[in-house]
């Protein structure tokens, strides 16, 4: 009997979803291979489906997207019972994503800029959505929406992660396979090789080996020399402190890493690691200059966590006191 | 019943890279002089301040330090030459990230401090410990995790 896996999506822009059809011909072998029991997005499938599966069942579940809300969350617990094996699938479900960004404003912030703040919004009555409602039609509810964005290992126990933005075909055909032939590494493993992008990018001979940035500068602002290591050019590339495994793909485009893979296995705060490998290349040894380098990096949480600030050490912005609204929830 | 108990006061955890071969020493001077300086500062001794990783700082943050002290050399002093450049670097960098997580200035704290200026580690101390009694603790929200979660639920 083929091993039943599922698909499911949490806090996510939907590209997860898009890598696993973008396995064009290998789809297929993977649709030999396994029986798809559960994958919303693609299939009509229902929670009733799901909640009909004995404990166990599954083989693996491959969860991509952050915890935000209640609902993601009883989802995830009862995938997380439905199966042997989780998988967290993408950078958002490994490390927070880029909806971990989130993590830098409250809820309140997050709702009032949301539904009463954008300019294009029509809400007279400054209306917010609420968990329980009475209206003439009934009683209405919605999932909690909580102060925080989560790792999916935050919320579940997770057996491997498969990380990137989106995970790399040849890396999500590698896990299914693995799953299959029962050649799973140990559980924790991060499905991706655990060295540094710089170890593989084909501009690693051009990489500064000491203090050489003058001016940071930002991808629109020049024309980078496609040969040279994008560092050298000022550019903040995030290749020394960031996993392999993506294939260089961004620099291939002239960009630079902006940190997807998440770090290596030696690494606890990506964030941190980036900033460190970052700023010993600053080419200055006085106070003014060294400040101005530090100045031109507009957003340095954004830059260094772009997808990993609820993985990170601190997790979220501290909330000025008076806005600890009670428990964390 | 009057309240006759004063609040007790706020002691602030701060915890204080110093390198081997200016500011712990330093340190170390000032503990044979015989100066008294505020208890509050927790020092680990390292090579040079260049040994300090930012992930040191936020590792001290999240296990419950109010404030990090980093000490190093004098800038041109540096035993291994560029070591402590590499740590005000990295700190101009630190700074403007530990502030958009909500994590005030005076919280992260780098001084040189020659060999000889023991004086000086008994000044930034309690400069600093003062400091951050007036700020208050540093309240970081946990990092969940299942186990806490089930806790929670039941």
């Amino acid at each position: 009997m083929k091993p039943k896996v599922a698909f499911y999506w949490c806090a996510s822009c939907g590209g997860c979803e898009e890598a696993v059809v973008d396995l064009a011909e290998d789809v297929l072998a993977v649709v030999e291979a396994v029986d798809i029991a559960f994958w919303p997005v693609a299939l009509d499938f229902k929670r009733a489906d799901l909640e009909a599966l004995a404990d166990g069942e599954l083989a693996a579940s491959f969860i991509n997207g952050a915890i935000r809300t209640s609902e993601q969350q009883e989802m995830a617990e009862l995938l997380r019972r439905k199966s042997g094996a989780i998988v967290a699938f993408g950078s958002c479900a490994c490390l927070g994503g880029v909806p971990g960004l989130a993590n830098l404003y409250s809820r309140d912030e997050i709702l009032d800029r949301v539904y009463r703040e954008v300019p294009s919004l029509v809400n007279d009555e400054g209306t917010l959505p609420e968990e329980d409602a009475d209206v003439a039609e009934g009683h209405l509810t919605l999932p909690a929406f909580f102060d925080s964005v989560r790792t999916l290992d935050q919320v579940v126990e997770v057996d491997y992660f498969l990380p990137g933005c989106p995970p790399p075909g040849h890396l999500i055909k590698g896990a299914v396979m693995a799953l299959v032939e029962g050649t799973l590494p140990p559980v924790g493993t991060v499905l991706a090789p655990d060295v540094a992008l710089c170890s593989e990018c084909p501009r690693a001979a051009t990489k500064p080996r000491k203090p050489q940035i003058k001016a940071f500068r930002r991808p629109h602002e020049i024309v980078a020399d496609p040969e040279t290591c994008l560092l050298a050019q000022g550019l903040v590339c995030l290749g020394p402190a960031t996993r392999a495994g993506c294939g260089s793909v961004c620099i291939g485009a002239n960009m630079p890493c902006t940190g997807c893979m998440g770090p290596t296995s030696r690494v606890v705060d990506h964030g941190g690691k980036a900033l460190s490998a970052i700023a010993s290349l600053i080419d200055a040894t006085d106070e003014d200059a060294i400040a101005a380098r530090a100045g031109e990096i507009a957003d340095p949480v954004g830059t260094f966590y772009r997808y990993s600030l609820p993985a990170s050490l601190l997790h979220r912005r501290v909330l000025p006191s008076g806005q600890e609204g009670g428990p964390e929830r | 019943m009057p309240d006759t108990m004063a609040t007790p006061r706020f002691e602030p955890r701060i915890v204080a890279f110093f390198c081997t071969w200016c500011t712990y020493t330093a340190a170390d001077l000032a503990g044979t002089a015989r100066m008294h300086y505020a208890p509050n500062v927790r020092v680990v001794r390292l090579m040079c301040s260049g040994r300090v990783d930012p992930q040191f700082v936020l590792a001290a943050f999240r296990h419950g330090a109010d404030g990090v002290l980093i000490g190093g050399c004098h800038p041109g002093d540096c035993h291994y030459e560029q070591g402590n450049y590499n740590t005000w670097r990295r700190y101009e960098l630190l700074r403007p990230l530990l502030r958009e997580m909500g994590i005030e200035d005076e919280r992260l704290r780098l001084e040189w401090i020659s060999a000889s200026e023991g004086d000086r580690v008994q000044r930034v101390c309690n400069e600093m410990t003062e400091e951050l009694r007036h700020l208050g603790p540093l309240r970081l929200s946990p990092i969940p995790s299942p186990h806490a979660l089930a806790e929670e639920a039941r």
